[in-house]
């Protein structure tokens, strides 16, 4: 098992921050491309997955899989929106995914007033913290392709 | 005032009390009395004064903890010494796409008996896509 990479967006669509472990094929076009179509298919997504849903949503949209990967999706009601690429054997990280939205975004980052908010996020502690959370995780293996 | 403060408190009231969207106008004036205003000042307004369309409501604040040891001098006695909570409230719940407008009714700084904030719905804010993308 694996975590290919990671991505935060921010409701207004900003991808304040990203993050990559073991991705083998990049999508070959800009990063702030690939962010900006991220975005797009999620808030596609999640507008189709409420329109069409037959019973009231609760928690709307949470993960899609291909025959490769998995793509893991939370949503706080701020719209903070936190993205992560696993391979198939990774279970339900709604946990894992809060997580990084609580102890590590909202301590580091919203806490921090030197951290605009709205913005890439730079802090470099964010940075390091996030990476050993992700690297410390059961299901991160440095070996899984 | 205390608008950017409600900006950033909203992210730490949703990491800490796992809460989810509110369905209607009522389950969020019950969080913000029973669930925020107990984490953030230990005190729980009560909830009174609906207005008939369940868009009005006012939080009455029993004792204000901000304004231990606080008295107006004579020369602002005009001054809305707690005006801080309206701007919270107006800036967590926009975050929340909710656009409420807070304002302080009664004040004990003034001499009323109780401290009273009235909060109004103003509309949903709904989300959009971002400029230049189709």
């Amino acid at each position: 098992m694996t975590v290919h990479n990671l991505y935060l967006f921010d409701r207004n669509g900003v991808c304040l921050h990203y993050s990559e472990w073991h991705r083998k094929k990049q999508a070959g076009i800009p990063k702030e491309e690939e962010y900006k179509l991220m975005y797009g298919m999620l808030f596609s997504i999640r507008s189709f997955v409420s329109k069409m849903s037959p019973l009231d949503m609760k928690d709307g949209f949470l993960a899609f899989q291909t025959s490769r990967y998995k793509l893991h999706y939370y949503e706080t009601p701020t719209g903070i929106k936190v993205v992560m690429n696993t391979d198939l054997g990774v279970g339900p990280i709604r946990d894992v995914l809060h997580h990084i939205y609580s102890a590590l975004y909202v301590e580091l980052v919203v806490k921090n007033p030197l951290c605009p908010l709205g913005q890439t996020v730079q802090s470099e502690l964010f940075r390091s913290r996030l990476d050993s959370y992700i690297r410390s995780l059961p299901f991160f293996s440095a070996r899984a392709g | 005032m205390g608008y950017n403060i409600g900006v950033r408190l909203i992210e730490d009231f949703l990491a800490r009390s796992n809460v989810g969207r509110c369905h209607d106008f009522r389950e969020t004036a019950d969080v913000i009395a029973k669930v925020a205003f107990k984490m953030y000042l230990g005190i729980t307004p009560s909830i009174t004064n609906w207005s008939p369309a369940g868009d009005e409501f006012s939080l009455i604040l029993e004792n204000n903890p901000l304004v231990d040891f606080v008295e107006l001098p004579d020369n602002h006695s005009s001054l809305i010494y707690s005006n801080l909570l309206c701007g919270v409230l107006r800036g967590a719940l926009e975050m929340v796409q909710m656009a409420v407008e807070a304002k302080f009714v009664q004040d004990t700084l003034k001499g009323d008996g109780v401290t009273e904030i009235r909060m109004r719905f103003i509309r949903r804010i709904e989300d959009n896509l971002p400029a230049g993308e189709e």
